[in-house]
């Protein structure tokens, strides 16, 4: 489903962050990425989706066949990308089920699919509001306008339930999040698996992934992912941190 | 005020038609003129509003005829008058049955009670120039008790070249009535035009006025208004003011409140395009305790569109207990529209709340990725988010029909859908 092969990309003011990444993530799967802060996490999921602020100096990146670097970001989204935010951005005035509406349906011109009826968006508002204990109220209102951390995160698990990605990038999704709300995300996030589509979890730490059972877990260490292995490696992260990766490549 | 260099404004009101019977009001804005020029962005009131090119030019007064269809708001149900190029058309105007109004021709407004009214207000020269010239207007009256049955709307339409428009009015809302008063301004075929407004009013003890202005000429006019109101005790007053029209607009609005435990609302919202040019000048005069006062302008200027906000609240020596709160906030589309943006708080008295703030910037560029994250493009996140802006605003208009009219006219012209 998507390739990514010897990605690099700096920041505008030029210090260079991705140094050559590769990943290859297919349906159905669940992938970790994990690292040391400023190993590059976020840049990868800022890169991938098209936020502004970024140069992709090289590499590539296909999603299905299609060049997704060559995207807006709408576009991404729209081929079936989605990043749910490590900082829900508060937009006064725009209410939560109205932007999503016209999301919907620009996604589903984009594909040539026919606009949703007024019922069954309401009726998917229902299923997906209930999928992460999201009230009526919340989804009603300014997006994430006065929304607690928690609201926000499940907010944007919310979003993924109504936008249905082929794949969805989780930044730091567990971050700020007491048990209860780490537990309601997750099980929202378990029930949302299909085979068809796929995950990419970016965390710290890896409580998030005894919730979200990943099939692989990456460790990101300054711009490339220098070890692979299933879900026992975050154990050993979580044990032993990062530092004897580095040690055992340098042997 | 300028001192006299030369007579350029003489000159300009030279052709104007001189009225038959010369009142009181019409004979001392006429000798005013005579020492008045127009002013210049040295007169601080004028820095960034510069009119020397337009009051170069002459304008005729001519009265026409006009398609009031066009114009009028569905499902509004008001009582209808209707001013083309400054003059009341009784035969376009319709007057609903409503024993809380009564309307008349401005010329009939009892000259002691306005000069009693207004005394120590200031006028300008285009006040002066509508209060000599004016060529028709409507004194309206809201019985004393009663709710108008009807909003009232006055429809003013500019129609032909180099017409000037000198309408006047005066509204008259009695002890505890209320009533609501819509005024438009259209344009058809009115390239170098001018739209020279003066709406004046009386608030009463306990009564209640709000206005909603809506201007929407053609951009090729000049709109210069001039609003006065004056309230007294316990009186409620909101007036609602959007600009989308004329090349340049000048919304002069001042209230003066004259009694204690008196609210005053005033909102706006201004959108420009291309090279419009528009500028809010309020000004609340608190003269007595205990009263408050809102005021919120939102401006969104594209391309090469200026916006001027200057808001000024007077807080007298012996009005305590005010509580007046202040905004402005403007949004900026490209690189080359400008706001200039001045609170100003004179305040005499020791213990009120007052509160001010003012912004200019551009749309939040991570809101704009947050909505184009999930597929939507970036000109429907643009507008989402001027929307949402500007929305607020709009929705201090309550009358459903107007509202409806409004939301009509901005997805037509600017695209733009609440």
């Amino acid at each position: 489903m998507l390739t990514i092969k010897n990605l690099q990309a700096s920041v505008e003011d030029g210090a260079e962050i991705l140094k050559g990444l590769n990943l290859e993530v297919k349906a159905g799967e669940v992938h970790a990425i994990m690292g040391p802060n400023g190993s590059g996490k976020s840049t990868l999921a800022s890169v991938l989706t098209g936020r502004n602020g970024y140069e992709v100096t090289g590499g590539s990146v296909d999603f299905d066949g299609v060049d997704l670097l060559d995207l807006d970001p709408e576009d991404r989204a729209k081929e079936g990308l989605f990043l749910a935010f490590q900082y829900p951005v508060e937009i006064p005035g725009v209410s939560n089920v109205n932007f999503l509406r016209t999301a919907m349906n620009e996604i589903r011109e984009y594909r040539k699919e026919d606009r949703l009826s007024a019922k069954d968006f309401l009726a998917k508002v229902k299923v997906a509001g209930n999928l992460v204990e999201l009230s009526d109220k919340l989804s009603g209102r300014s997006v994430n306008v006065d929304f607690s951390g928690g609201e926000k995160k499940r907010n944007e698990i919310f979003q993924m339930a109504m936008l249905e990605p082929k794949l969805a990038i989780l930044d730091e999704t567990d971050s700020g999040l007491d048990i209860d709300a780490l537990r309601i995300v997750s099980e929202g996030v378990n029930k949302l698996r299909t085979k068809d589509n796929a995950i990419i979890l970016i965390t710290h730490y890896q409580r998030l992934l005894e919730y979200i059972k990943p099939d692989f877990v990456h460790v990101l260490s300054d711009g490339k992912i220098i070890k692979t292995g299933g879900a026992e490696l975050a154990l050993e992260l979580e044990e032993k941190g990062y530092d004897w990766i580095n040690e055992e490549i340098a042997q | 005020m300028e001192v006299v260099v030369d007579n350029k404004v003489l000159a300009f009101v030279a052709d104007f038609k001189k009225p038959e019977t010369i009142s009181d009001v019409r004979k001392q804005a006429m000798d005013a003129l005579s020492g008045m020029d127009f002013p210049t962005t040295r007169v601080e009131e004028w820095k960034y509003t510069r009119v020397a090119k337009y009051v170069k030019k002459k304008y005729k007064q001519v009265q026409a005829s006009a398609n009031v269809g066009e114009y009028t708001i569905a499902d509004l149900n008001a009582h209808q008058l209707v001013f083309v190029n400054g003059y009341y058309d009784e035969s376009l105007s319709t007057i609903l049955e409503d024993d809380a109004v009564s309307i008349h021709k401005i010329d009939d407004l009892n000259e002691e009670y306005y000069a009693d009214i207004v005394d120590g207000t200031s006028e300008n020269v285009f006040s002066l120039i509508n209060k000599a010239y004016q060529t028709g207007g409507v004194f309206i009256q809201i019985k004393k008790n009663k709710k108008a049955n009807h909003p009232i709307h006055l429809m003013h339409i500019l129609d032909g070249e180099e017409v000037i428009a000198n309408a006047r009015h005066f509204i008259q809302s009695e002890t505890g009535s209320k009533a609501e008063v819509v005024a438009t301004y259209h344009s058809k075929n009115s390239e170098n035009s001018f739209t020279n407004i003066v709406l004046e009013g009386h608030i009463e003890a306990n009564a209640s006025l709000t206005i909603n202005k809506f201007q929407t000429e053609a951009k090729n006019v000049l709109h210069i208004s001039n609003e006065l109101f004056i309230q007294d005790e316990s009186s409620n007053f909101l007036i609602n003011t959007i600009t989308t029209g004329a090349l340049l607009t000048r919304n002069g609005l001042d209230v003066i409140v004259e009694g204690e435990n008196c609210h005053t609302e005033m909102n706006g919202a201004y959108l420009g395009t291309e090279k419009q040019h528009i500028d809010n000048h309020t000004i609340i005069d608190q003269l007595y305790s205990h009263c408050t006062s809102s005021e919120a302008y939102k401006g969104v200027m594209d391309d090469k569109s200026v916006g001027v906000f200057n808001g000024k609240v007077i807080v007298r020596q012996d009005a305590q207990k005010i509580a007046a709160y202040q905004s402005n906030k403007n949004i900026l589309l490209s690189k080359t529209a400008s706001v200039n943006s001045k609170p100003e708080l004179e305040i005499y008295a020791d213990d009120v709340r007052c509160s001010h703030g003012s912004t200019i910037g551009e749309l939040d560029e991570e809101a704009m990725f947050y909505l184009q994250s999930r597929g939507i493009s970036a000109a429907s996140a643009r507008q989402l988010l001027i929307a949402a802006f500007i929305g607020d605003i709009l929705d201090k208009v309550q009358n459903e029909a107007l509202r409806a009219n409004i939301d009509k006219l901005f997805l037509e012209d600017f695209g733009w859908k609440f």
